[in-house]
């Protein structure tokens, strides 16, 4: 039975866990349908030409977890930004693990999407923004829909800001062979509402785990979301990120993407501009090797007037590594004025590693600043021979150089900690120690 | 200290330095001055080790060691600094952490300990007043959005930090006015003992009525056509290069 099978299968037995009166389970019911005429994604279509899923789609992956499994917190600790004092909502191979976290509802709800689903009292919020942005007919995105149960669930109400940032942390075990795990997270920062959220998933075994995330995220007038993605994984962790971000008028919202690790990653961030003088902010840092792959899919679809996009992606590649991004922009004819700015630059450290960038621009307004850029190069000779001749040997001057080279997406970190936790994994990355944090 | 001897050194398959003789001892300060366009930066950079240029003929030798096979790096450990004339801006390193991670690596090349922090900050303060650097200055990115006097006080601020052997100031005068050159030089002077050397290479007497100089080398087309003492530099603050030009075709 390959994957797609086994899920459709499996929906089944889903549905033998779940409220079928709920109003979500027409939605999921929807779901399942779509994702069962489609199919996963292949090659052949042009959004998913350099990455394939096929491989994983061979490996038989449980659907859900048998056993609860429970770790401690030392033993996991790592994972964590223990350095500060954060709300917590994690999960052990999918199944949400008390001990482990810390929720809250003094004011915000930061708390469980089962919990979303099940009480009246969020009722209305899931009513209102549940699958409203996720899209009804990408495959990978309506099979989580049909599966969605579980996850992070964060609203902020109008004018509020959570005391501390929220991570969201996804463990898992290795208990089964392989797993699947399907998260779906739904964040709301109402009106002038502020929240910093900090995702990561992480596999503690060489046991295969694919991933195939949604995240839905609204932030209402004057909202400011700070969305940060930390891809460190094991080489045998696959993860697929879907998120869809909804914003109002003179809202900001900046999502920084760390791409370090993990076998295959696809991220789809899609921003949709839904009022005036919006800041959208997409940065990434990607840093691979061995025979990693990350694609990075980026949608921002301007439309109404007066609203600014950045996107900045640096990416360095070594060994047979293979990196992707493309870049769409959609200008509507209304949304003049539009500032939208992407630039992707790539180092390629071997000559066996790759890179296809590739901007996609549709313009329909006439008055709008759009600019992009990518370059794939190799490290600056004249920069090199600069540092080198100060005494710094080249394996430390080439590092330093990469260090900067990634710097400016870091620069808009707004979690010092965060930022040398990062800081750190990339000295790892690259294989050197710098003795300070730049 | 150095001891250049029938330099040749090309650059893709172009020869730039065409037989270059040049011996500093210690103690001494050179002047090269000479048109654009003849060599003087390629001069430097081959001494500092930039591999773009090769070595087709000659030698350079540094207190009775060959530099031949040495990395650039490896020619900063032993005490060559080049202040360049084109400083490369490197956006993400700030100054003061750039000039630690130098002055670190030299240390350990040379079997010393880091230098401790209390001493480096305290070195750090003494010469950035030496060279009147703004402390805000130290912790911005290297070079970068610095005006040209900035980026070349900053070249020697680093000399300043490093105390090297033998350091070679590449065109350090342009793009400083006056008052700044006037810091620029003091630091320098400051610098000078009777186990350093200096090359100063510029365009302008102006400079080298601040750092006098021993000897004054005219390099033209590859070669060092004319030596003399501080008095040449004046000549051709006056009569230009064109008798030197005339001098070396006939
Ligand atoms: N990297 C290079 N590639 C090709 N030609 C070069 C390079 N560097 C210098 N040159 C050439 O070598 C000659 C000498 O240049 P340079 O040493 O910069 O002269 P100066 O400093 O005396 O003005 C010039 O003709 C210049 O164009
Ligand atoms: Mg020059």
């Amino acid at each position: 039975m390959d994957l797609k099978e086994k899920l459709i299968s499996s929906f089944l037995a889903f549905e033998n866990n779940v409220d079928l009166d709920h109003p979500v389970h027409e939605v999921r019911s929807e779901a399942i349908k779509n994702f069962e005429n489609k199919g996963f994604p292949s090659k052949k279509e042009e959004a998913w030409k350099y990455t394939s899923l096929n491989n994983l789609q061979k490996v038989d992956f449980s659907i859900f977890p048998k056993e609860e499994s429970t770790l401690e917190y030392k033993d996991v600790k790592k994972y964590f930004l223990h350095e500060i004092d954060t709300y917590k909502i994690v999960f052990v191979d999918g199944v949400y693990s008390s001990y482990l976290s810390e929720t809250t509802h003094d004011g915000v709800d930061v708390c469980l999407m089962s919990s979303a689903f099940s009480k009246p009292m969020f009722r209305q919020v899931i009513e209102v923004y549940f699958n409203k942005i996720a899209s009804k007919d990408e495959s990978l995105t309506t099979l989580n829909t049909a599966f969605s149960k579980e996850g992070a669930y964060i609203y902020i109400p109008k004018n509020k800001m959570p005391k501390k940032p929220i991570q969201i942390l996804h463990l898992a075990t290795g208990n089964e062979a392989a797993l699947m795990l399907q998260p779906r997270n739904l964040i709301v920062a109402e009106d002038n509402a502020e929240v910093q959220i900090i995702e990561r998933h992480q596999s503690l075994t060489d046991n295969e785990v694919f991933t195939n995330s949604v995240t839905e995220i609204f932030a209402g007038k004057d909202a400011n979301v700070d969305y940060y993605k930390v891809q460190n994984d094991a080489p045998t962790a696959s993860l697929v990120d879907n998120t869809y971000i909804s914003q109002k008028d003179n809202s900001v919202v900046r999502v920084h993407t760390f791409s370090f690790g993990g076998k295959l990653i696809r991220n789809n961030l899609n921003f949709y501009q839904n009022g005036e003088r919006i800041d959208s902010t997409l940065k990434g840092v990607t840093i691979l090797g061995d025979k990693q792959h990350v694609d990075h899919h980026t949608l921002v679809h301007h439309r109404q007037p007066n609203c600014e996009s950045h996107q900045d992606y640096k990416g360095i590649f070594g060994d047979s590594s293979t990196g992707v991004f493309n870049g769409k922009i959609i200008v509507d004819k209304i949304a003049q004025k539009t500032d939208a700015f992407q630039q992707n630059n790539n180092i390629l450290l071997s000559d066996r590693a790759t890179i296809n960038s590739k901007p996609q621009l549709e313009i329909f307004a006439d008055d709008v600043k759009c600019s992009h850029g990518c370059t794939i190069g190799q490290l600056d000779d004249d920069a090199l021979f600069y540092l080198r001749s100060r005494g710094i040997p080249k394996k430390e001057a080439t590092a330093l150089l990469m260090y900067a080279f990634a710097n400016n997406v870091l620069e808009s970190v707004r979690i010092p900690e965060l930022k040398s936790r990062v800081n750190k994994i990339i000295a790892n990355k690259l294989g050197v120690r710098i003795g300070f944090d730049l | 200290m150095l001891e250049i001897k029938n330099l040749h050194a090309s650059v893709e398959d172009k020869e730039i330095l065409k037989g270059i003789d040049l011996k500093v001892n210690a103690g001494e300060v050179h002047a090269i001055m000479g048109p654009n366009g003849s060599g003087k930066s390629t001069l430097a950079s081959v001494i500092a080790g930039k591999e773009d240029f090769e070595v087709e003929e000659g030698s350079i030798v540094l207190e009775g060691e060959d530099l031949d096979e040495l990395a650039p790096e490896e020619r900063a450990h032993k005490g060559i600094f080049l202040s360049f004339q084109y400083p490369v801006e490197i956006p993400g390193v700030t100054v003061t952490n750039f000039i630690k991670t130098a002055i670190n690596e030299s240390r350990k090349a040379n079997g010393q300990e880091e230098m401790p922090a209390n001493e480096m900050l305290k070195k750090i303060r003494e010469k950035s007043e030496l060279l009147e650097i703004d402390r805000k200055f130290l912790s911005r990115s290297l070079n970068e959005g610095f005006s040209g006097g900035e980026k070349k006080r900053n070249e020697i601020f680093q000399m300043a930090m490093m105390e090297p052997k033998l350091a070679i100031l590449d065109e350090t005068d342009s793009g400083l006015d006056i008052d700044a050159l006037r810091i620029v030089a003091n630091g320098v002077n400051k610098l000078r003992n009777k186990d350093n050397a200096i090359i100063v290479i510029t365009h302008y007497q102006r400079l080298l009525d601040y750092i006098v100089p021993d000897f004054v080398h005219v390099l033209y087309n590859g070669k060092i056509v004319k030596s003399g003492t501080k008095e040449l530099a004046l000549e051709l603050e006056e009569k230009g290069y064109d008798w030197i030009k005339q001098e070396a075709t006939v």
